[in-house]
């Protein structure tokens, strides 16, 4: 077969129309890429603005009501706009049908209304704050934006609401898609990990996103009229909301971790050369995540009155849920182990990942032991404890993926230096920021305050130092990906090389993907056979 | 060197807590450099210059999964177990002999009341070596009373109280925060703790006049506000008397009974028609808007103080 004489689905049309009306799941995660560059951008310049504010501890360069509005924007757009979209909605759109030997995704109609909801949510929490914005913090607590916040609050939650639907309609494509679409061969226990990850988050997508929305639509209700759920003067409950926001948001955690670990499981077996360690632990633990992970949520609601019996079991459950987590850091390290190891971008950053999940993820047990989140719970510890995870994580999963699946997107390699480079800056610049945070979380410091005491000065002015230098090192891909986008070598079809469905297709690969309907005959990482006979590797197999 | 300085333990639990804490330091911190190590270890031995293919084709390994998830599972239970012990030491309910002190939080500010009538704005006096409790509640938003130095924190809720004790161990000046955001002025709700060695304690309350205790400030909006009217101390009144109710059962008009507790009179102020005392009609009207949560302490105070009072 000869498919390097079709065109590539970058080829398959340029008009405006050919991308805003396509139905190819590799035109749309370009579409996302695009959208959630732009919205990481806007979320990380209010970042900018505050940690300027911080260098000091009077609240002397924005006012407090402004301040309140830039961490809440903050909080809002990467949570919503990048996090909960990056590598579902971009990697796992490309990759999906890639790696299952598919020509797209179950529903492609759907597939382009989902980015069209998502543009649109985006478009009305971008124009809230255009307007001014809110000022609730991304938590929405009752009753202060039921009754209390004089900031947009509807728009903003009603943003909200629309986003969740293009996280739903994703998720239910995934599911479907997993379930009916696999190549012949394609067995359950040959599916790449990053389709487990993808596959488990997807029904979080599908489960807990519907309880988001029904709670940001009672917010708007209780903004529009007298409907009292959450309003205690009325009879209501504030703490419902907390529930009700919780049982979402904890899963939603998940939504941003797991499809990261996805990442990890691919990129680690291919620059170690080896089969990945303990394949079923790692696919099982996805799972095990997605199902415990629905049972901790009152783990942040420690110290907000619920009752203390209820806050042993959630403790209980939440130390539960951090073992499956344990078990691919675990994995991971050990398929390292007389390999053979490449440190290119993609590498670093995943071993990047690792150092700063295992800290994240071990803080996480500090926060769930009860004693010590009395003390550290709406302190700097909880945002440095979540930022190891969502930052150090999922967004240098994120960068790379970027990196490693790159040439398959645009046919062209990136320049390495450089983004070795990034991948370290990325990460000192990380840890400088976000680990003064432990300690003054742990002084008591608590969060989201617009001036704070005088001694908490030094370790502030750390923080803001590491975030300039994370900010240099979020901006470096920025150039040397637009200048490879067109100037860089190309890189045909696998240049690592790595085993994987979407390796044997052309890069970038055309728009049917497939030339005919694949046979899937290895196992999944059969780096061995890729390797193992001579001491020179052969290219991909065919 | 100020900014290193370990944050002050002035409680008599903040001790426990920070012994956690350095434990899951420090065994956390040895994970950490295990893993890390490891990580560093095979990148350098097994580089692909070194080793440029690998030799090892193992690829599970039951035994060794079993392991770690059980070395995983015990460090993890014992974080819980050890947590758990300390948080229901912190949030069993108070001492009986505690010296009770009432917050109420109201963006952005913390008033307090001293059972003597005495109050304070972000300011709170307390003994040390002995249980200080303080009931909880808030006029508006979600609040949460943060004391650092004690390492402890309670949300604070409108329409509900709740409460939160400690012990303080050291006289001095600690911070006190308002942990929940509130709004716009979140960050300037803050004052100060000044725990106090028991004989300076009792000058100043001495030092504090005028004002009369909480419970005479009670007594007075009973009558201002038309309470008495009703509620009169004979038997014959439309209403049940204050006297010697506090702390006893009530049996109410639908069968059941409940405990006269600042709850409930809380409730009874606010929304009467929630618990009617037997034999007596539903005909008292809500004073939700027209009273303001020191009110409803005052006079929450008063009823206490009648309750050794016979009731006819
Ligand atoms: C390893 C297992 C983990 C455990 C045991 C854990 C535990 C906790 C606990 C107990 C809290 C509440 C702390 C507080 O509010 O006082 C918390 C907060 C948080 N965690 Fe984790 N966590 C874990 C992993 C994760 C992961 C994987 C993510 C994200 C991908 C994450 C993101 C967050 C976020 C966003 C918050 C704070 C939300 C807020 O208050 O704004 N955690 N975690
Ligand atoms: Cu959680």
């Amino acid at each position: 077969m000869n498919e390097t004489a079709l065109p590539n689905y970058l080829q398959e049309g340029t008009s405006l129309g050919s991308w805003l009306l396509t139905r190819d799941h590799k035109r749309i995660a370009l579409l996302y890429m695009f959208a959630i560059t732009f919205f990481f951008v806007i979320g990380g310049i209010a970042a900018t603005f505050f940690r300027l504010e911080l260098v000091t501890p009077k609240g002397d360069l924005v006012e407090a009501a402004t301040y309140n509005r830039l961490f809440s924007l903050h909080g809002i757009v990467m949570v919503w706009l990048f996090l909960i979209p990056s590598i579902p909605a971009v990697f796992g759109n490309f990759l999906v049908p890639l790696m299952i030997g598919a020509k797209d995704l179950a529903f492609p109609r759907l597939n382009l209304l989902s980015w069209y909801l998502f543009m649109a949510g985006g478009t009305i929490i971008i124009g809230s704050a255009v307007l001014g914005s809110v000022d609730t913090g991304w938590t929405f607590y009752t009753p202060y934006s039921s009754l209390y916040s004089n900031s947009h609050v509807v728009a903003a939650v009603t943003g909200v609401f629309i986003v969740g639907f293009s996280s739903i309609l994703t998720g239910l494509n995934f599911i479907v898609t997993i379930h009916k679409m696999r190549a012949p061969g394609m067995r359950w226990g040959r599916l790449p990990l990053f389709i487990w990850s993808q596959y488990a988050t997807s029904i979080i997508n599908v489960l807990a996103t519907p309880v988001l929305a029904m709670t940001l639509a009672l917010i708007a209700l209780e903004n529009l009229t007298d409907l009292g759920i959450f309003n205690p003067w009325k009879g209501g409950d504030p703490l419902l909301f907390q529930h009700l926001f919780w049982f979402y948001s904890h899963p939603a955690v998940y939504i941003m971790i797991l499809p990261a670990m996805g990442v990890v499981s691919e990129v680690i077996t291919c620059f170690a050369r080896k089969r990945v360690f303990g394949y079923n632990f790692i696919a099982g633990s996805s799972l095990a995540i997605a199902f415990i992970g629905f049972m901790v949520w009152g783990h942040h609601m420690f110290v907000s009155g619920q009752s203390p019996y209820a806050g042993l079991v959630f403790s209980f459950l939440s130390m539960l849920v951090a073992v499956p987590s344990a078990i691919k850091v675990f994995n991971w390290t050990t398929t390292l182990y007389q390999g053979s190891i490449l440190l290119s971008a993609p590498m670093l950053y995943v071993i990047g990942f690792i150092g700063l999940f295992t800290i994240g993820g071990l803080t996480g047990i500090f926060v769930a032991t009860l004693a010590i989140d009395v003390h550290v719970h709406d302190t700097y510890f909880v945002v440095a404890h979540f930022h190891y995870i969502m930052v150090g994580g999922a967004v240098m999963a994120y960068f790379g993926a970027l990196h490693f699946w790159w040439p398959k997107m645009f046919g062209r390699m990136y320049p390495e230096s450089w983004a070795r480079l990034a991948a370290i800056m990325i990460f000192v610049g990380f840890n400088l920021t976000f680990f003064p945070q432990f300690v003054l979380g742990y002084q008591g410091m608590p969060r989201r305050y617009h001036s704070y005491a005088p001694e908490f000065q030094v370790w502030n002015v750390l923080s803001s130092a590491g975030a300039s230098i994370l900010a240099v090192g979020y901006l470096l891909p920025f150039i040397y990906m637009a200048w490879s986008w067109k100037y860089a070598p190309r890189s045909g079809p696998n240049p690592w090389p790595a085993t994987g469905l979407e390796w044997q297709v052309p890069s970038p690969p055309s728009k049917d993907n497939f030339s005919g309907i694949p046979h899937i005959e290895d196992e999944v990482y059969a780096y061995d056979q890729l390797f193992g006979k001579s001491d020179e590797p052969h290219s991909a197999p065919s | 060197m100020e900014f290193l300085k370990w944050p002050q333990q002035a409680s008599a639990f903040a001790a426990d807590v920070d012994h956690v804490f350095i434990v899951l330091l420090i065994v956390s911190g040895g994970a950490v450099l295990l893993i890390a190590g490891l990580i560093v270890f095979f990148c350098v031995r097994y580089s692909r210059k070194k080793q440029p293919r690998p030799v090892h084709h193992t690829n599970t390994k039951l035994s060794l999964e079993i392991g770690w998830s059980v070395i995983a599972l015990a460090f993890f239970l014992f974080a819980f177990a050890w947590g758990a012990r300390i948080y229901l030491q912190m949030y069993r309910t108070a001492p009986d002999d505690a010296y009770a002190v009432y917050a109420i939080g109201k963006q952005w500010m913390w008033k307090f009341q001293h059972p003597d009538g005495r109050r304070e704005i972000n300011e709170l006096h307390v003994p040390v070596n002995r249980p200080v409790k303080i009931n909880l509640i808030s006029q508006d938003v979600i609040h949460s009373l943060y004391i650092p130095a004690f390492r402890l924190k309670h949300d604070v809720l409108p329409m509900a109280y709740t409460e939160m004790w400690f012990e303080p161990t050291l006289p001095g000046s600690y911070h006190l925060f308002c942990a929940e955001y509130c709004g716009t002025s979140h960050s300037e709700m803050v004052g100060q703790v000044i725990a106090m060695r028991p004989e300076d304690f009792e000058n100043w309350l001495g030092n504090s006049q005028g004002m009369g205790s909480t419970a005479q400030q009670g007594a007075k909006l009973v009558a201002s506000l038309g309470c008495t009217s009703c509620h009169k101390s004979e038997s014959t009144s439309i209403a049940p008397w204050f006297g010697g109710i506090y702390g006893k059962p009530v049996e109410l008009a639908d069968g059941t009974s409940t405990v006269v507790n600042d709850a409930y009179i809380r409730e009874s102020i606010l929304n009467p028609q929630a618990k009617v005392v037997r034999n007596f009609q539903p005909a008292m009207p809500s004073y939700q808007g027209r009273i303001t949560e020191d009110e409803i302490l005052s006079i929450t105070a008063y009823i206490k103080s009648l309750r050794e009072q016979k009731n006819e």
